[in-house]
Order: C-alpha cells, then sequence, then structure tokens
C-alpha cells in the first residue's frame, strides 16, 4: 500500500488550515461589518482586507482542487450530497467577492447598503456552513452501497453539525476581531477589543459543548486517540491555544493574541483531522460504504505528480504571500481604495 | 425535466458567464504590463495615468471572474459527480496546478499592483504587472489543458472503469492542447485590445483625456491588428488538428455530410441533419480539402460516415463557428482600416472610425462565446471524446428539483451582477482618470 494517499492526507489537511487561518480573519471582520455601523469604520475595515482576501480564497480554491486530484471520489461524493448547502456557500461566496469590490464605487445609499449586506451575509453564510460540513463528516455521512449521500439537505442540519457550525463561526470571529485590533487604532481598536473578549467566551463555551456532544455521541473519533494516546497533545494544545487568546489580550499582545488564535484554528483542524484518520467520509450506519485514504484516492501516479507540483510551486506561493503580507503590514485608515 | 438536460442547462449558462471575463482580464493584464514597461522606461506620468485607470477597470472585471470562477471549480462535484469520478485521476492535477502555479500569482500580485502604489518601487510595480499577465495566462493554460483533454484524451488507461495517467505530459500537453490555448489565448488579447480601443474611442469622441486616450488607442490598435491577422493563422492550425482527430467534429463545424474528394467549403447553407443535405447551398467546390490539406483532392470524411447517435447538433455548430469566423474577419478589418487612417494621420478625428471602435466592444465577447459553444456542443454527445457521454455523467444523488431551483438562483444573481457590473464599468469610464490626474499632477509638482 502507498504512502501518497496519507500523505496527500495531510497536505489537504494543510492547504484547509491554511485557508482557515488566512480567509478566516476576513470572513471574522464581515461578521463584525454588522456592529461596524459608522462608513468611516467601514472603509477602515475593506482596506484591511482588501489587498489580500483575494489571495486568501485561492487556498480554497486550491484545497478543493486538490481534494478533486487526490481523493476524486470524495470529491464527488461530498459535493453533490451537500448539494444545496454548497450552493448556498457558493452565493454567499459570490457576492462577497463582488460587493468588497463594488461596495465603495458609488456614493449612492442604497447600492451601499444593499453591498454591505451582501458582503456581511456573504462573510457569515460561509463561515456558519463550513462548519456545518465538517460536523456532518466527523458524525459520518448516510451513504448508500455505492459510497454516494443517501440522505437530504435537511439530514445535514443535524444538531451536532449546528453546534460544530456554531463552533467554526464563533473561532473566525474571535480570529476577525483579532485581525481588527491589529490593523486598527484609537477607538475602532477599542471597539474590537471588547467584540474580541465577549467572541472568546462563546467559544469557549462552543468547544467546551462540542467536546462534551462528542464524548456522548461519537465514539468513533476516539479510536486514533486510544490507539496512540501521544495525540492527546492535538486537543492539549487547542486548549492551551484558546487560553493563550484570552492572556495575551488582556496583556494587550496584539501580535501575540493573532498567532494564538491562528493557532487555535490550526489546533481544531487538526482535532478534526486526527479523529476521522484514516477516513475521509465515515458512513453513518454499517450499510454504506464509507471514503477513506486508500479507496477513495487517485492512482499512485497521479498523487506522486501532485506532489512534485506542490514541492515546486508551494514554496514559491508561501514565499510571496509573506513578503506581500509584510508589505501591508501596519495600520490602516478609512483612506483608500475601498 | 430529466437532470441530464437541467445540468448542461445550468454548466452552460455558469461556464458561458465566467467566459465573459477571463478573456477579457487576460488581454488587458499583457497591455497593462506594456503601459507599464513604457512607464517605467520613460517616467512619463500619462502612462502612469494610463496604467491606473486600466488596472481600475481590470480590477472590476477580476472581481467578475473569480466571483463565477468559483462556481466551475465547485461544479464538476455537485452536478458531474459521476464524471469527476471518471476523470479525476487526470482532471483534477491540471485544476490543482492551475491553483498552485497560476492563480495564486495573479491574485497576490494583483492586490500589490493595485494597493502597492505608495508602498513598493516601481519596478516592483512593473514585475507584478508581468507576473499578473503570467499568472493570468497559465491559468488559462491549465485549464485548457483540462479541456483539451476533453476532446483528445491521452495518456491514460481504463482500470475498473475510471480513467487513470499513464504518462502526466502527453495527457497535459494532448494532441488539441497548444492548438486551443494558443486560439483562445489569442483571442483573449484581442477581446483586451477591442475592450481599450473602444474605451478609448469613447474619451476621443467626446475630445476629452487626450494625451491618456491617443496614447491607449494606439498601443490597442497595434495590438488589434496583430492578433486579429495571427488569428487567422491560429485558427486555421486548430481546424487542421480537429480534422485530423476528431473528424466528426469538423464534419459538423464545416456542415459536410458526404466524405468526399475535392470537399467543398460552405460559403452559403443552412445544415439539415434529418435529410443529410444543406439546403439554400453556395459552396466552393474542392476549398476545405485545399484548406485541410493543402491539395484540393483529399478526401474529406462527412457525418455520414459516422453512427447518427454519435452526431453533435449539426446547426448549432455549424452556425457558432462561422459567426466566430465571420467575426474574426471583422476585426482583422477594424484594425486593418485603423493603421491604415493612422498612416494617414486622419486617425483620432475620424469620428466615423471612433464610433465604430466603440460599438464594436461587445464583439471579441461573442465570438469568444460562439467559438467555445461549437467547440463544445460539437463535442456531443460525449463529455469525454469516445469515453464517457455527457448522459452519463451527472450526479445519480441529486434531483432535478435541486438544480432547477439553482438555475434559477444562477440566473438570478448572475444577472444582477451583471448589471452591476456594466453600471460601475460605465461609471469608472465616464469618470476617465480622473482621479489619477490629480496623482500626476502632484508628480509633476514634486
Amino acid at each position: 500500500m502507498s504512502i501518497l494517499p496519507v500523505i496527500w492526507f495531510f497536505l489537504i489537511g494543510i492547504l484547509l488550515t491554511v485557508y482557515a487561518i488566512l480567509d478566516g480573519f476576513d470572513l471574522g471582520v464581515g461578521f463584525w461589518y454588522l456592529f461596524a455601523k459608522k462608513e468611516e469604520n467601514r472603509r477602515t475595515f475593506l482596506n484591511a482586507i482588501g489587498p489580500i482576501w483575494d489571495g486568501n480564497e485561492v487556498w480554497l480554491l486550491t484545497g478543493g482542487g486538490a481534494l478533486f486530484a487526490a481523493f476524486p471520489i470524495v470529491y464527488a461524493t461530498v459535493f453533490s450530497g451537500f448539494y444545496l448547502a454548497l450552493m448556498l456557500v457558493l452565493w454567499a461566496l459570490i457576492f462577497r467577492a463582488v460587493a468588497i469590490e463594488f461596495r465603495s464605487k458609488s456614493q449612492s445609499a442604497i447600492w451601499r447598503k444593499t453591498w454591505d449586506a451582501a458582503f456581511a451575509i456573504g462573510s457569515i453564510v460561509p463561515g456558519l456552513l463550513f462548519g456545518v460540513a465538517i460536523g456532518n463528516i466527523l458524525r459520518g455521512l448516510p451513504l448508500d452501497a455505492n459510497g454516494d449521500y443517501a440522505g437530504t439537505f435537511f439530514d445535514l442540519l443535524n444538531p451536532y453539525a449546528l453546534l460544530i457550525g456554531l463552533l467554526g463561526l464563533s473561532m473566525f470571529a474571535v480570529h476577525g476581531a483579532q485581525f481588527i485590533i491589529l490593523k486598527t487604532q484609537g477607538d475602532l481598536a477599542e471597539k474590537a477589543r471588547k467584540w474580541a473578549k465577549n467572541a472568546w467566551v462563546i467559544y469557549v463555551g462552543l468547544f467546551c459543548l462540542a467536546s462534551i456532544a462528542t464524548v456522548i455521541l461519537e465514539h468513533h473519533l476516539f479510536v486514533n486517540f486510544i490507539l496512540f494516546p501521544f495525540l492527546l497533545i492535538v486537543p492539549i494544545l487547542s486548549a492551551a491555544s484558546m487560553a493563550l487568546i484570552f492572556y495575551f489580550n488582556k496583556k494587550g499582545f496584539a501580535k501575540a493574541a493573532f498567532a494564538a488564535s491562528s493557532s487555535s484554528i490550526a489546533g481544531l483542524m487538526a482535532l478534526t483531522g486526527t479523529g476521522i484518520f484514516p477516513n475521509l467520509v465515515p458512513a453513518l450506519d454499517s450499510a454504506g460504504a464509507g471514503l477513506n485514504v486508500f479507496n477513495a484516492s487517485s492512482s499512485p501516479k497521479t498523487l506522486g505528480i501532485m506532489l512534485v507540483i506542490a514541492c515546486i510551486g508551494m514554496p514559491f506561493v508561501i514565499a510571496y504571500t509573506i513578503w506581500i503580507y509584510r508589505i501591508f503590514r501596519g495600520k490602516v485608515t478609512a483612506q483608500g481604495w475601498y | 425535466m430529466d437532470t441530464v438536460l437541467l445540468s448542461r442547462i445550468q454548466f452552460a449558462l455558469t461556464v458561458g458567464f465566467h467566459f465573459i471575463y477571463p478573456p477579457l482580464t487576460i488581454g488587458l493584464a499583457w497591455l497593462i504590463f506594456l503601459i507599464m514597461t513604457l512607464y517605467l522606461r520613460t517616467n512619463d506620468a500619462a502612462y502612469k495615468a494610463m496604467a491606473r485607470f486600466w488596472i481600475g477597470l481590470f480590477a472590476l472585471s477580476f472581481a467578475m471572474g473569480v466571483a463565477s470562477g468559483i462556481t466551475m471549480e465547485f461544479q464538476f462535484g455537485t452536478n458531474w459527480a459521476a464524471y469527476s469520478r471518471f476523470v479525476g485521476d487526470i482532471f483534477g492535477a491540471p485544476l490543482a496546478a492551475e491553483g498552485i502555479l497560476a492563480f495564486f500569482l495573479e491574485s497576490s500580485f494583483l492586490g500589490l499592483l493595485i494597493f502597492g502604489w505608495n508602498r513598493v518601487s516601481k519596478k516592483t510595480l512593473w514585475i507584478s504587472s508581468l507576473l499578473v499577465a503570467l499568472g493570468s495566462t497559465l491559468s488559462a493554460f491549465w485549464i485548457i489543458a483540462a479541456n483539451s483533454w476533453q476532446h483528445t484524451p491521452a495518456g491514460y488507461q481504463i482500470v475498473n472503469g475510471r480513467a487513470e495517467l499513464t504518462d502526466f505530459w502527453a495527457a497535459i500537453f494532448n494532441h488539441s492542447t497548444m492548438q486551443r490555448f494558443i486560439h483562445t489565448v489569442n483571442g483573449a488579447l484581442i477581446t483586451g485590445s477591442m475592450f481599450m480601443l473602444g474605451i478609448s474611442a469613447y474619451h476621443l469622441l467626446k475630445k476629452q483625456h487626450q494625451i491618456v486616450m491617443e496614447k491607449s488607442f494606439k498601443i490597442a490598435l497595434v495590438f488589434l491588428v496583430i492578433t486579429a491577422w495571427f488569428q487567422l493563422g491560429f485558427g486555421h492550425a486548430h481546424g487542421i488538428q480537429m480534422w485530423r482527430y476528431q473528424p466528426i467534429k469538423l464534419a459538423a463545424f464545416e456542415g459536410l455530410f458526404e466524405t468526399q474528394k475535392a470537399a467543398p467549403f460552405l460559403a452559403f447553407g443552412i445544415p439539415n441533419a434529418e435529410t443529410g443535405k444543406v439546403d439554400y447551398e453556395i459552396h466552393i467546390p474542392g476549398f476545405l480539402s485545399l484548406m485541410l490539406s493543402g491539395k484540393s483532392d483529399t478526401e474529406v470524411q462527412g457525418l455520414n460516415d459516422f453512427p447518427k447517435d454519435e452526431w453533435p447538433p449539426v446547426r448549432i455548430t455549424f452556425f457558432n463557428f462561422r459567426l466566430m469566423f465571420i467575426l474574426g474577419v471583422y476585426f482583422i478589418g477594424l484594425g486593418s482600416l485603423g493603421i491604415l487612417l493612422l498612416r494617414l494621420k486622419k486617425l483620432y478625428n475620424n469620428r466615423f472610425y471612433l464610433r465604430l471602435a466603440l460599438l464594436s466592444v461587445p464583439l471579441p465577447f461573442l465570438a469568444n462565446e460562439f467559438g467555445w459553444i461549437a467547440t463544445e456542443v460539437g463535442r456531443q454527445p460525449w463529455v469525454v471524446y469516445k469515453l464517457l457521454k455527457t448522459q452519463d455523467a451527472v450526479s445519480p444523488t441529486v434531483s432535478a428539483g435541486q438544480i432547477l431551483f439553482s438555475i434559477i438562483m444562477f440566473g438570478l444573481i448572475y444577472t444582477l451582477l451583471f448589471a452591476a457590473w456594466i453600471f460601475l464599468l460605465r461609471m469608472k469610464v465616464k469618470q476617465g482618470p480622473e482621479l489619477v490626474r490629480s496623482v500626476a499632477g502632484r508628480e509633476a509638482g514634486s
């Protein structure tokens, strides 16, 4: 058996984790946009994410492409199974992308209000539904013997998945508030500190609830932790990162707090991966054929070539992404492109 | 209605909408790079004003391309699950490569090109404009390589009911990739040039921003005439390639029913698939054979040589190809006339020509769509030529009602976005390089 599918399980995990951290803060900014009622604040928000949100979203596209290439059967089952849910995410992302570019280009009040709503909803809907999707995958999907999805749209909205959805949204909210603290000053930064504090309480509360629900309901997620107890470091580090967010905020270390919220996101993503491995889509009951890294992957040849492409391309991507982030570091104001 | 038809309608709608934008941004990206090069060399504030004006219009269109492009990435899985399972081992890799090797480049450096003017050096901006143009063109390469594999599959074997990769380079550089890529990207350059030409003409007609707009007009015109003439050769090469590897599609393109030596070229006619004849036919004897092989008596296969259930919809293919071709010839004429007027020094005040240029802005977009419809419909009934039929490619779990709902939503959303894009484009065009003038002025003053 080839090791390549396992490597790709990790690589896709990394792509989606970087996506969650990077687009996470601009989705979070979209959430707080609702609460930043002043025109000046809204423009500041858009200027803060303007130069970088687009590159952030490419991580999702690349993650999707990599999933298609490495695990086409998972891509086919999950995307067709989650049809309406994914369409909602899609429409939200479409509106959001266009809203960011279009919103400030006209002075009309109705124009701006419409795109403001599009931007906020377009940020909140994916923020929620990504978590719902992960919740369903953690729980297992109703699959038939062919590995096709056998449930309905409303089956996806079960309480466990909704809980994970809310956890994801609160995570993005914390992360977005941390980003605003980093990028703004004065009243707005002060406001964001309050937001970060409140959202953090909800984030930690939901994390505890989700942990309890998982212990009670989803025993299959503990197999790896029982086999390899050292993996318990993953939930411990996640919880520690959450605690550090609070600590650094209290001390006023904005950069460290942002780093801690990033690492808490990475922690939760790693927790998901550790819980389900080697499955990608566990079947909800024994009649269905679950999809795992071995029965749903591409051929070793394709996986090998993809690995070469990733090894050549990703170092450049990471290098120039860091370089561009450094160019745009520092505080922003309402003056600018948006 | 059945899910196959609905899925096809949705795919045609969403990809047809998406395909408005990438050709425009690819073409504009290279023109902007050219302007940035001139700016770097001459340090002339007019080039700076030009660059910033066109980058502004580029950014609006790029956002539309990104937004509608996400749909495409999701849609293979949502609506074409059987297809995704069948081709995933081959088709997914170029899509992922597009993200890793091209799209990151384009998106990241576009951010710098829009926002970086006060933060980085002129040279860095110039490199950014080059990387945006390169990134967008590489993006097109990977997508077209994947699409070309559907037309002329290569480098694979069928294992357990799916296509598995045996030779990566053979699959990527399959028999139609380079011909299709060059033809499509050249079409994008035509689109970008006509866009710039028409909008510059608008300002020249109003006698405003003349320095900036005359320079833009001239660059666009030279670009247009070169690319339009080249397209004749590139399209021709693509036709010969099609004749070799998809003869049935070529027969539909040309409305040729009977296999014959000295095959005629139809100057006019309406192919009738029921009777197997061309109605109201006016043809040039032997000319099709001559164009394809260089000899007027070469045998060319007609549709009747193939089983009728493997015919593409003949009329749609035939007419879309011809409409594209006629527009291509028109671009050659328009570009050549412009160059003639330029030499005669009668260009910038020729109101007829300026108006014609302005009215022609939508035409390359139409030509792109016609060409795309001809080539994709011409591949039917196959989604992967000779390997997988379109009717066997859809998602088994998605109901007709769900697809109908998503078609309606896409229809509404895209109409709304298109209207907003046109509205903003008009507004930005009317404003002209206004914001930029103060920048230029400040630079001159400092």
